[in-house]
This record gives C-alpha cells, structure tokens and sequence, in this order.
C-alpha cells in the first residue's frame, strides 16, 4: 500500500507549503506517539481529565422490547459530553511534545472546537478556532464555552460559512503559521497523517469496548454501530474489531429529510470518490467536481467529505454503511431519552436509529454494541424546533 | 526534457530582450462570462508571454479572499472545463502567448487526467499549475502528461527543502513556480532577504526559467531580487483592477 493511503484512498493532496509542517507532524506520531513518557502522560490525562474508561452500558428496557442485546458505549459521558476530547487532549498533548504554543482548530456545530479549546486550556496552549459565519450564528453557545475557555473564535464569511469553509480557513491559517501551530483537526479525514493520527488517538474507544464486552458478557459483539460524518468515533470503535472478522462493522451515515432533491450526508452511500480537504475519498460534489452542499438535522455529520479509512473499508466490504434519515433519527433520540434515560446526541441517535429500524433483521440473542459518542443536551433547540414542525 | 516546450520558449524569449515574462492569471469567465475571451485578447495584444486561465473550483484553499470570490462568481454563472475549450476552439488561434491552466485538483480529476491531457493537446494548452497535487501525488499522471506535452508545474515556496526543491527539479518542469510569501494569494510579500536567498537556491537547483508569484502586485517589489527572477505572475491584483471596471491595457502598461 502507499504511504498514507488506505488501498486507493487517503494521500495528501496539499499545497507544498503544508509538506514540511505535515512531515514534521507525521515524524512525531511516528516517534513521540509511541515513546514512554508520553503514552504515561495521555494515560493519566484520559483518567483524570477525560474520565475514562467511559462504561459500557447494557441497555434493560431496550434489550428486552428488541430481542437482542443493545449494548452502549458511553461516550457521552466523557469531559465536554462527547468522544471529540479523546482527539483534542491527544492532539494537544503531541502539540506541547512537539514545541508548539498554539492549537489551531476548525469547528461546524462547536463540538471540536470546545474540545480543542478545553484540551489547551488545560495545557496552557493558546487556541484559535474557525468557524462558519452561519454556524456561529447557530451554536451561539458553543461560541461562548470557547471563549470562556480561552479561544479566540474567527467567523469565516467565504463559500457556504460552514464547516468546510472554516476547514479552509484553518488550512490556509497554517500555512502562514506553521512554525508555532499545531493544526488539531477535528475528524479522522484530511491530509496524511491525520486520518492515521486521529485514528489512534479514538482507537481508546474501541479498544476499551472490546475489552468490557470481554469482561462483561464472555464474547465479543455480533455487530457494532456508528454514525459517521467525518468517521472519527466510527473509526475509533471499529478499528479494533476489523481483525475480528466475526464482528460485523455498521456505519451510519445522515440522510436529512429524505427527498429526492433535498441535501443530505451520505457521502459513502451516495457520493463518488473525488480529492477534497487533502485527500481521496467519497464526496459530495457534482459530475464537474465542484462540492456540493450537505445537511443533517446532526450537525455534526453534516460534511460533505469522508474519512478515506471508511471509503477503503467499504471498498474492501469489511464495513457496511448505511442511511438514517432525519425523522428516524428524531425517533431514535426520543426512543432512548424515554426508555433509558439517556439523551442521545442526534449523531448518536443515527446509530440508534438503525438498530432500532432494523431489529428486525437482527437475529434475537444477538449482542449490538452502538457508540453513542456524544450526549444531547446540545441538540435541544433543534428537536424542539423539529417537534413543532410535525 | 520539456525545453521544446512554448512555455519554456516564451520566458526565454522576453528575459533575452531583456525583460521579465509577464504571466497574468484570470479565473475562467471573469469578469463575466461575455467578457472573458476580450480580457485575454488584451492581455495577449499588451504583451502576456504565458497567460494562466484559472478554472474555478468551490474549495480552493491555497487562495485568498480575492481569488475565491471570482473563482465562485465564475461558477455561478456556469464555467467549467467545457466550457473554457469551446472558447479555446473560438479563439486559440488569435492568442499568440502560452496558456496554461491553473486549477485544483479535482475538477480536472473528475473531467479525467487522461481526457483533459488529450483536450489540452488539442486546445493548445501547454501546461498544468495545481496548487494541491504535490510531487508525491502527481508521479502517477507524469507519464500521460509528458505524452501529451502537457508540462507539470511545480509550485515550491520559502519553506520547500533543498531535497525537494532537487526532486521537483527532476521532473525537467518548464519553469517553476516560486511562491513568495507563506500564506495564501494575494497576501503581502515578507522579507525581500529570505526570499532572495530561496531564489538563488531554486535557480541553483532547476535548469528551466524562475517564475514568482503569489501577492505580486507591483514591479517596486522586484527591485532587490531581478537577477533571480525570470518571469512574474499577478493574479489578486489583475483581478482587483478588472473588478474597478479598469482594463487590461491600463494594468499591463504598469509593468
């Protein structure tokens, strides 16, 4: 296989001016990533700060209306609320290593930007975030914890004022400061080596999984279940099942409303394979090549782009992936508050979705573990929004 | 060897009369789609030795504010690769300067490497400039390309290894591209110093002619560092100037 690609996806489609900082950062995952003291410093941050391990949950009431185990891995429950701070306090961590004083970071909903932010915060790094001008009219919230923590929030006004403009943004930022920044980006997609690097640093999720579902139940899981936008928690959670060949990988990918000319995100099941944000992968874009668009009632699967690990492993069939739509995955989010007491983000809720659309194809007895990678307290406007609509 | 190539011969020409080569860049379909073609006939008769013909994408990340305005205003009004050759048939004839095309790589990917080397053959277009497809990633379309006598060049940048600079070297490309700031088109040029001491190493390293680019706005900026240069680029600038409704006559006399 090439360097930095999964068979015919991945690579690093960048300006030159971004292969030395994209150099000296693959040298230090190879070398700083794996050496002692660091790994020391990443275990004790991710007990003391993150809280983890985060607990595998067997869900009662849910298991016993479906027949068959569900089984969460509680991501939520991780400092700021979601799986994005196992990245960011990584990142970080390999940022201070490498002598930089700056975390850069681009954000569409706020979630990895308020990741970023708390994880520099906590090393004392500076932090600038870029973010869609539409978004930080949307998630003003999320504009504030940034602040409060320290970040300085930059609105991008160019393209769609979405997440992949502020991507745009942050990569046309690090050029210009390369020397002192470290680019955190947010999701296991761009240029080698951060989808190898953000891979490793959410691979925490699927290894503790692998080992509670062990521990708890005797075996390992029948299936697992993610949503992907950009893939970050997808890949985390099943990296450490692919050798396990009798672990069926389900990604879930957002559909939105479901019409035939509405926008949606489901880049793997309906996109072709095109160079974007530095890398081959599956896309949104137009027969001419121009990206197109995405939506999601999730923001945070709202990306027109993918992970080029998913593409590959769809490619190579190792993971199958799937469409929830927006309305499912409201139901979904209203199924597990109800039921478990949990309120799911609306990313996680895709996940549930599909497991609870597909119970009945699921064999009765079975073990399903979904990763609920983010709670739902963020959400709220947006399904209080929603419910008024129907 | 590329030297055969209009573009390596356009430079050579202008620096033997003792000028530097002028290579304007103008997104597809700017100012308006209906003006395009004058816009480069003008800049052909005022004296372009290469012109580069931007074509439009909706992401382009080694540009600024300027250039991804007009990029996006060319695509609404419909530009595309098709489109830039059904002029090309009109008009290539009448364009005595090189032409190449600037893009990112995807468009081009999507209209198919081999396609638009063929398309390219045939409409006259000499090279390639695509600002996200690196040594690495271009190896394997170097073949096709040089079948079809479609150069590949090279952009390098203050921060770009003498290692790299000699393996972009390598290639034979028909001149190189010399990004002159750290950042994105169209920001302000840094120190002269730096700058002077990374074109005598591109000049050390490559055979074919030096071209610089990227925040060029005026030919004061030269001043200190001529020797190493053999042909300027302007893109941010031109595009300003069209934009306050002003001509090409008016911006080339300037240089």
């Amino acid at each position: 296989m090439r360097k930095g690609y999964f068979g015919a996806f991945g690579g690093r489609f960048v300006p030159e001016l971004l292969v030395p900082p994209l150099a000296e950062l693959e040298q230090a995952v190879d070398n700083i990533l794996p050496d002692e003291a660091f790994e020391k410093d990443m275990d004790q941050v991710c007990r003391e700060f993150v809280g983890r391990p985060t607990p595998l949950y067997l869900c009662r009431n849910l298991s016993a209306d479906m027949g068959f185990d569900v089984f969460l891995k509680r991501e939520d429950l991780a400092h700021t609320g979601a799986h994005k701070i196992n990245n960011t306090v990584g990142q970080a961590l390999l940022a201070r290593h490498m002598g930089k004083s700056c975390l850069l970071a681009e954000t569409g909903a706020g979630q990895h930007g308020v990741a970023t932010a708390t994880a520099a915060a906590m090393l004392g790094l500076d932090c600038i975030v870029f973010m869609g001008a539409l978004d930080v009219q949307r998630q003003s919230i999320n504009v504030h914890r940034m602040e409060l923590m320290g970040a300085r929030v930059e609105p991008v006004e160019s393209g769609t004022r979405t997440l992949k403009d502020a991507i745009n943004a942050a990569l046309r930022y690090w050029i210009a400061h390369q020397s002192d920044t470290h680019y955190c980006l947010g999701s296991a997609v761009g240029p080698h080596p951060f989808p190898l690097l953000v891979r490793r640093l959410q691979s925490i999720i699927g290894r503790e999984s692998r080992e509670q579902m062990l521990q708890q139940t005797g075996s390992l899981p029948d299936t697992v279940v993610a949503c992907v936008g950009g893939g970050s928690n997808a890949i985390g959670i099943f990296h450490p099942f692919i050798q396990d060949t009798g672990v069926e990988l389900v990604g879930v990918e957002a559909g939105g409303r479901g019409g035939p000319d509405d926008h949606h995100s489901s880049t793997l099941s309906r996109g072709t394979p095109g160079v974007l944000h530095g890398t081959h992968t599956f896309l949104l874009q137009s027969i001419e090549g121009q990206i197109l668009p995405s939506h999601s009632v999730a923001p945070g699967l709202d990306y027109p782009g993918v992970g080029p690990e998913h593409a590959f492993l769809k490619d190579s069939s190792r993971a199958r992936y799937e469409v929830i739509h927006d309305r499912q995955a409201l139901d979904a989010f209203n199924l597990l508050s109800r039921k478990e007491g949990i309120i799911p983000a609306l990313e996680s809720a895709h996940a549930v979705a599909w497991v609870s659309e597909s119970r009945d194809h699921i064999r009765p007895g079975s073990k399903v573990l979904i990763n609920l990678s983010g709670r739902g307290d963020k959400d709220l406007d947006i399904v209080r929004e929603q419910m008024a609509e129907v | 060897m590329h030297y055969d190539n209009i573009l390596t011969r356009k430079i050579q020409a202008a620096v033997e009369s003792g000028r530097k080569a002028l290579i304007p860049f103008v997104p597809a379909g700017f100012p308006v789609k209906d003006r395009f073609w004058d816009v480069i006939l003008e800049l052909d008769a005022e004296g372009a030795d290469v012109i580069e013909i931007g074509v439009p994408f909706s992401d382009p990340v080694a540009d600024g504010p300027v250039v991804e305005k007009a990029s996006i205003r060319c695509l609404e009004q419909g530009v595309n690769l098709d489109w830039i050759f059904e002029g090309l048939a009109e008009y290539r004839d009448r364009i005595r300067a090189g032409l190449v095309f600037m893009g990112y790589f995807n468009p081009f990917l999507q209209y198919g490497v081999d396609r638009l080397a063929g398309s390219c053959r045939e409409a006259g277009v000499s090279g390639l400039i695509i600002p996200d497809l690196i040594l690495e990633e271009a190896e394997p379309y170097m073949e096709m390309l040089n079948e079809n006598n479609l150069a590949y060049i090279p952009l390098v940048g203050l921060n770009t290894s003498l290692e790299r600079l000699q393996a972009y070297a390598g290639l034979c490309p028909a001149f190189v591209y010399v990004v002159s700031v750290m950042g994105i088109t169209g920001t302000k040029t840094g120190s002269m110093q730096v700058l002077g001491a990374k074109l005598r190493q591109v000049q050390d390293s490559f055979e074919c002619p030096v071209a610089l680019g990227f925040g060029i706005s005026s030919k004061d900026q030269l001043e200190s560092i001529e020797e190493h240069v053999d042909a300027v680029v302007f893109g941010s600038a031109l595009i300003n100037h069209l934009d306050e409704g002003r001509t090409p006559r008016e911006f080339m006399a300037g240089w």
